[in-house]
């Protein structure tokens, strides 16, 4: 498991100077050019070249992406051309609520969705089919509407939450929670679907093993069949895909938080793509990579932990 | 657990089909509406009527009118062609790209496997939507492009989900079975491995395909899909929230088109789903259900119960009496596929089970466990096992025999254990439950158990799990199970068949043992001459779910007294004499649904005449400790060569 854990992150590193170095160029391919956005229309040729020069703007691609690999070293990731503050900082400021967002959706969505996929898959029937009609619309719904939705019943018509912000933990613990409610709502229910309908075909899957059958037939209990047994086979491919759901929440915290306006890495990434801000843009691929990274590493490890027969291997 | 995959996936195809059938017709309205929709929509999505601005539904604007005063309904007939083209180029990619993958990375191992995963996960951790602003920046509101990256960007999903399954498929030893013998690589992916894993891919693209439109939906809301004013789902979802204090109601029908076309895509691909489950799902089994069944009963029990507790037999410690179970067919039709089964174990006793394949040898034993496959039931006659009748138990304590007094051995050693779980925890659980006490007192016990069924190093065995046994050890531990809740009676279904030779004897001379030892009663389930004789003090003989022949393992075997007897013995290969041409029973045992009239055996019978085929024919005494179900007893064995081929 240990040698699992340290074969992945050997492997992270090359992975990570690939997808940095891909998105480098992908990212230069933007047209619009920073300094001039910077400048706007009214600066003169020499003021531009100028900031050019001084943004690195005027050196080759590799040169550029040398100097910026350097810098990560350090732990320095340049400095946003739009507000002069350095990239960490602002991105650091905003990984705590991206984080806090996605694990409270994906700890509603899990719940819920192995709980609701368990049901359905053992019980069937008319409670089957309203688990099935609920998770489904989790899929249908677009958590842009429906984070719309939710704004004008709860925000708007029934002023219960707030429509949009963020309230730090730490100036008041009642009105963070008050602010988490909706976005949360928003990523949870979209996740959920998979979640069900992953638990359910895994349940329905593992309830028609021989294993099962042996152990009914010498008088497990069922509710230990169900609960110890099926679920802790079932929870394999579920696992998979909670890992693939925690990357798709990353990607939904792009919309949702800006539909909230909270101020995370996903409402950030828009904003630095639509000003060109550069450096910032690189350190959100760099953020964003390292957290996949992360996440596959711990789906693997989950794995493992819950499949014997990976373990060993 | 009231009910079972197979009753309820059957019960979904039924009741889903109108959903299905209204999915795929809502689809084919989105189709219809977007191909043609220059020709069907009522006004020109790109003309402005100022004059009727945020107009509600009305005659002539079915579905009211936007802030600009377009036709609501137009805009979104249009927008459905953007839309769906999307989700077409990401699908396809994502296709094309993620099951050859996945397949080959599952299939092959070695290093394809780690170059197609290292490039997957490269994928997979590039930052999809950041990747997607600039693509669309890059492409300047070129829809195609981000599609068919987000497409690609799907891909790796596709890929570990085709390569999961297809590496559980691999797993399977049927799949080495197919390589052993010698079929082409290309030929056991396609026609073993890719129809267990069609599944999950139909499942994975019915996900898959709405995400892809939503991701449609997404760009086009973000401003970032075809430029104002053409029309777009997305966008129109975007327009109406900026107005959504004054007008809700423009919410609504771009909404509810995104949704309904999601869900339509969703409702389709479960139902392609669950009729690929069905084709390969594996019977199952299941407590009794409750739920009455709706089946006619069409076969009744034509014959004459037994003649009371069968000639011989020691007081049964289990006996059945007339049992007779029922299975519904696809059609919903009861049909018979064990009739009348009557015979006794007694205590310390042994009884082996004998007949050919489908004969109804391992329902019996479900039956007796009251674990008949979906809606089986048990439609005529009693189950006796120490002074309880179990058919008339409830579940619960039905399943307070199980175990305790009955214990359960399987066929495949290699899948009857929960491979998730030690073999120790898993024997320590059961004595948990049947015995009670600590886990350390059950723990123990557990290994006592493991050396018990004679393996050595049991500590140690039980540290591993299943997959790190042996098939032999495998069963030992099984065996070791069954036992853990000490029962009187072990039912062993098949228990040596899935096992090497040389593997086999050791098997049956531990149930020797463990009869001699613990004054177990054995009911073995075998086709295995051999078997049986080695174990067994009395034999059993079904066809066809009848029980044509019984009596003790001597008279049985020097004084067949059922023609089907008879044909058994002489096409054992055991029992031929060296050099002599093995003898074969013509024919093949009917399928339950198709048992001839009278004798269930006279199609297959050398000494068949017209009269058996008529009347039912009754088990009756035919010799000191024998019946039989045949009307020419005493003809039996005066064939002589009759079966030699």
């Amino acid at each position: 498991m240990l040698s699992l854990i340290a074969r992945r992150l050997v492997w992270a590193l090359p992975l990570l100077l690939v997808v940095s170095a891909l998105s480098f160029v992908l990212v230069s391919l933007v047209p619009g050019d920073p300094a001039r956005a910077i400048l706007g229309p009214d600066a003169s040729q020499a003021q531009y070249l100028l900031l050019r020069r001084q943004l690195g703007l005027d050196q080759p691609l590799y040169l550029q992406y040398y100097d910026w690999l350097r810098g990560v070293v350090h732990g320095n990731l340049g400095i946003s051309l739009f507000t002069g503050e350095p990239v960490t900082t602002i991105l650091n400021q905003r990984l705590g609520v991206s984080l806090t967002l996605i694990a409270a959706a994906l700890l509603v969505a899990a719940v819920a969705g192995v709980a609701l996929g368990t049901l359905s898959a053992v019980r069937g029937g008319r409670l089957g089919r309203a688990v099935d009609a609920v998770a489904m619309l989790g899929l249908a719904v677009p958590s842009f509407w429906l984070a719309l939705l939710l704004i004008a019943v709860f925000a708007v018509g029934v002023p219960l939450f707030p429509a949009t912000g963020w309230v730090p933990f730490s100036t008041s613990p009642a009105g963070w929670l008050h602010a988490l409610v909706l976005p949360v709502a928003t990523l949870a229910f979209s996740a959920l679907t998979i979640i069900v309908v992953q638990t359910r075909d895994a349940m329905l899957d593992v309830l028609s093993r021989d294993f099962i059958q042996v152990l009914r037939a010498n008088g497990f209990p069922a509710r230990s069949i169900l609960l110890r047994h099926a679920l802790r086979n079932a929870a394999i491919p579920v696992v998979t895909v909670l890992g693939i759901i925690f990357i798709g929440l990353l990607t939904a915290t792009v919309l949702v938080e800006t539909v909230f306006a909270l101020p995370g890495l996903g409402s950030q990434a828009v904003e630095a793509a639509t000003q060109h801000d550069l450096p910032v843009i690189q350190g959100e691929v760099l953020y964003f990579t390292v957290i996949v990274v992360l996440v596959n590493l711990l789906t693997d490890v989950a794995y493992g932990l819950l499949d014997p027969r990976v373990r060993v291997r | 657990m009231s009910s079972t995959a197979r009753a309820q996936s059957g019960r979904w195809r039924q009741l889903r089909q109108p959903a299905a059938a209204a999915a795929l017709a809502w689809l084919a309205l989105v189709l219809t509406g977007a191909v043609f929709a220059s020709l069907l929509a009522p006004d020109n999505p790109a003309a402005a009527d100022l004059n009727s601005v945020l107009a509600g539904p009305s005659a002539h604007h079915l579905l009211g009118t936007d802030a600009l005063g377009y036709d609501v309904l137009s805009r979104l007939m249009y927008g459905g062609q953007t839309a769906l083209i999307g989700v077409a180029e990401a699908v396809a990619v994502c296709l094309l790209v993620g099951v050859p993958l996945g397949l080959a990375a599952g299939y092959l191992g070695g290093w394809p496997d780690r170059v197609i995963s290292r490039v997957s996960d490269l994928v997979l951790a590039i930052p999809a939507v950041i990747v997607l602003l600039v693509v669309v920046s890059i492409f300047a509101s070129n829809q195609t492009a981000a599609m068919l990256m987000f497409g690609l960007l799907g891909a790796p999903v596709m890929m570990r989900i085709t390569r999961a399954s297809t590496l559980t498929v691999r797993g399977e030893q049927f799949i080495d079975a197919a390589w052993v013998s010698g079929l082409s690589q290309l030929r056991i992916l396609r026609s073993h491995v890719l129809p267990r894993i069609l599944s999950t891919v139909i499942v994975q693209i019915s996900l898959f395909a709405p995400v892809a439109l939503l991701m449609e939906c997404t760009l086009c809301f973000l401003g970032l899909g075809p430029a104002p004013p053409q029309p777009s789902w997305g966008g129109a979802v975007y327009d109406a929230s900026q107005v959504i204090q004054r007008d809700p109601w423009l919410l609504v029908p771009s909404g509810l088109v995104i949704a309904a076309t999601i869900l339509a895509f969703g409702i389709v691909g479960n139902a392609l789903r669950d009729t690929s489950v069905a084709a390969w799902s594996p019977t199952q089994l299941s407590p009794k259900t409750k739920t009455k069944t709706k089946t006619k009963t069409k076969t009744k029990p034509k014959t004459q119960p037994a003649p009371g507790p069968d000639a011989g037999a020691a007081p049964g410690l289990l006996r059945l009496d007339g049992l007779t179970i029922e299975i519904p067919s696809r059609s919903g039709a009861a049909v018979t596929v064990v009739q009348d089964v009557s015979f006794s174990i007694g205590p310390g006793e042994s009884v082996g089970v004998v007949g050919e394949s489908s004969c109804g040898k391992t329902m019996t034993a479900r039956g007796i466990l009251g674990l008949l496959p979906g809606a089986g039931r048990v439609a005529a006659g009693r189950c006796w096992f120490d002074g309880q009748e179990l058919t008339s138990l409830t579940p619960r304590q039905l399943n307070a025999v199980r175990g305790r007094k009955i214990g359960f051995v399987a066929q495949e050693p290699m899948v009857s254990l929960d491979p998730t779980g030690t073999v120790g925890g898993l024997i320590a659980e059961a004595v948990r439950h049947h015995r009670g006490g600590s886990r350390q007192q059950a723990h123990n016990r557990a290994i006592e158990l493991l050396a018990s069924v004679r393996l050595p190093e049991p500590a140690a065995v039980a540290r591993r799990y299943p997959h790190q046994l042996s098939g032999g050890m495998a069963q030992r531990a099984a065996i070791a199970l069954a036992l853990a809740g000490d029962p009187a009676l072990l039912i062993a279904d098949e228990p040596t068949t899935a096992l090497d030779v040389t593997v086999q004897d050791g098997i049956l001379g531990l149930l020797h043992e463990l009869r001699r030892e613990r004054g177990l009663s054995i009911l073995l389930i075998s086709h295995d001459w051999g078997v049986v004789t080695d174990v067994c003090d009395r034999i059993v003989v079904m066809y066809a779910g009848q029980v044509v022949e019984q009596g003790s393992t001597e008279e049985l075997f020097a004084r067949p007294r059922h023609p089907y007897t008879e044909g058994l013995l002489a096409a054992n290969p055991h029992l031929a004499q060296a050099q002599a041409t093995l003898a074969t029973i013509r024919g093949t045992v009917p399928a339950p649904a198709h048992w001839p009239a009278g004798c269930h055996f006279h199609p297959r019978c050398p000494y068949a005449t017209q009269q058996c085929g008529q009347e039912a024919v009754p088990l009756v005494t035919a010799g000191p400790d024998s019946m039989s179900r045949c009307l020419h007893i005493d003809r039996v064995g005066t064939a002589g060569g009759r079966y030699a081929s």
